[in-house]
């Protein structure tokens, strides 16, 4: 009887203004996809008029970083890659003057900043963190990176691919995360490196990156192939 | 107002507020749909909302195409459907301040015909005239226009937290803004609740809503309803 009433509310609901609000609801459709698709590249369009290179994202006392910073990824933490500093190489590729290979060692010794900001999830949960490291647009210069190109791509050890615009790649706070919390980036958060972008979503800072590349072509990402909006700015 | 109508209860509504009624219904819909998955996937107190009633697409159909449990198009639907409201809000409220209906209906709010009206509302005992808003109506009209409002700029503080920092400070932070975005949500179903009930009790404002005009029924009979 309860179990009847339940139904009818439910068979109710779904056939009132609430369709689209039901589990099987038009989202899977291709043409709502598609809507959504040309509305999130309008919303990309926004999102890079809105983007400033000037304008910081708020940076917070050290004393608010988490030491203990959650993990967060699509497999388990023991599952992540395991790169070791004698094997690795950063390669280089696309639009970029000096493609030679880079060690753990050689990326190290670049000059490095600092900076304590907050991490904010796609889901919506936040966190500071303290990260070290170099500034992406110093590498971008030091290799000789047409940084008048449109877009820098990322690929990462863990099967994951990132890439971002050029303008948001030469952002002071756009760094290659060596250190969290002063120590040198644990094997789970990345090592032996993540890009740490504070003006994105937390999801657009690819780790264990592997390669990196600058091209006109815009680069597909893990998430944003997945249905998550490109651009993802804060 | 010399309107010979008025005297018959005649309720009528302008297009205008007809398109922007609907759309802004639509758009309310979708994005509380959509919030709520948004909500599901780090959610701020102890509970989750339905998989049934959020609005992001059937988890194994969403899985299946995308890989992503629906987060995805949850996140899209909100952020495509922003815009709908934003513009169905700005055209409602610009053509209420050009056309005189917010002076005409909604004003003026005295406190003591509200509290008045809503005892007797609460008691059962007000009767609904077509074509004026009693106290109640004029106090959650301009309070759900509020909420929109607070709506869309916690919206922005959450969506453009760098963008529009300052912004954030005034909810309290990120976080903050998480929060307020969420108790504005909260009102503005309840809002919709007392709203959508209050139709179905008085059909007639429905029929003016859909086709611009409505025609009360009975004889009137002058009579003392507000006590």
């Amino acid at each position: 009887m309860m179990l009847d009433r339940r139904r009818l509310l439910r068979g109710g609901m779904s056939l009132g203004s609430l369709t689209l609000l039901t589990g099987c609801d038009l989202s899977d459709t291709d043409a709502v996809q598609s809507m959504l698709a040309k509305v999130s590249a309008w919303n990309d369009r926004v999102q890079a008029a809105l983007f400033s290179e000037t304008r910081l994202a708020p940076e917070f006392p050290e004393s608010m970083a988490v030491k203990d910073f959650r993990y967060n990824a699509w497999y388990r933490a023991e599952d992540a890659p395991n790169l070791k500093a004698a094997d690795y190489r950063l390669m280089l590729s696309g639009l970029i003057a000096d493609r030679k290979p880079w060690t753990v060692e050689e990326l190290y010794a670049l000059p490095q900043v600092s900076q304590v900001t907050r991490h904010v999830c796609v889901e919506g949960w936040s966190m500071i963190g303290k990260w070290s490291g170099t500034p992406l647009k110093t590498f971008l210069e030091h290799i000789g990176a047409d940084t008048t190109a449109k877009y820098v791509g990322f690929e990462c050890a863990d099967g994951y691919y990132e890439g971002m615009d050029m303008p948001t790649a030469l952002h002071p706070q756009t760094i290659m995360a060596f250190r969290l919390s002063d120590e040198i980036l644990p094997r789970k958060y990345g090592y032996p490196f993540k890009i740490r972008v504070p003006t994105k979503l937390g999801f657009k800072g690819p780790k264990f990156v592997t390669t990196i590349y600058v091209t006109n072509q815009r680069p597909h990402g893990f998430w944003t192939d997945r249905g998550y909006n490109w651009f993802s700015g804060l | 107002m010399t309107n010979p109508e008025q005297t018959q209860h005649v309720q009528t509504h302008a297009i205008a507020v007809r398109i922007t009624h609907w759309l802004m219904a639509l758009a309310m819909l979708i994005m509380i749909g959509s919030g709520w998955r948004i909500y599901n996937a780090s959610p701020i107190f102890g509970f989750s909302f339905p998989g049934w009633i959020v609005l992001g697409g059937d988890v194994d159909t969403a899985l299946a195409r995308h890989n992503d449990p629906g987060v995805a198009s949850g996140i899209a639907w909100h952020l495509a459907t922003m815009w709908l409201l934003f513009a169905s809000y700005v055209l409602y409220l610009f053509w209420g301040i050009v056309s005189g209906h917010f002076w005409r209906d909604f004003l003026p709010v005295r406190p003591m015909a509200f509290l008045r009206d809503f005892f007797a509302a609460a008691t059962f005992r007000l009767e609904h005239r077509l074509g004026e808003y009693n106290a109640v109506q004029r106090v959650f009209y301009w309070g759900v226009l509020a909420l929109v409002a607070l709506m869309v700029v916690s919206g922005i503080a959450i969506w453009k937290p760098v963008q529009t920092y300052p912004l954030e400070v005034v909810f309290g932070g990120f976080q903050g803004a998480r929060i307020v975005h969420f108790l504005g949500m909260s009102a503005i179903v309840a809002f919709l609740v007392v709203h959508v009930t209050l139709v179905v009790l008085v059909p007639r404002t429905f029929v003016a809503m859909v086709l611009g005009r409505a025609v009360q029924p009975e004889p009137q009979v002058e009579t003392e309803e507000y006590l």
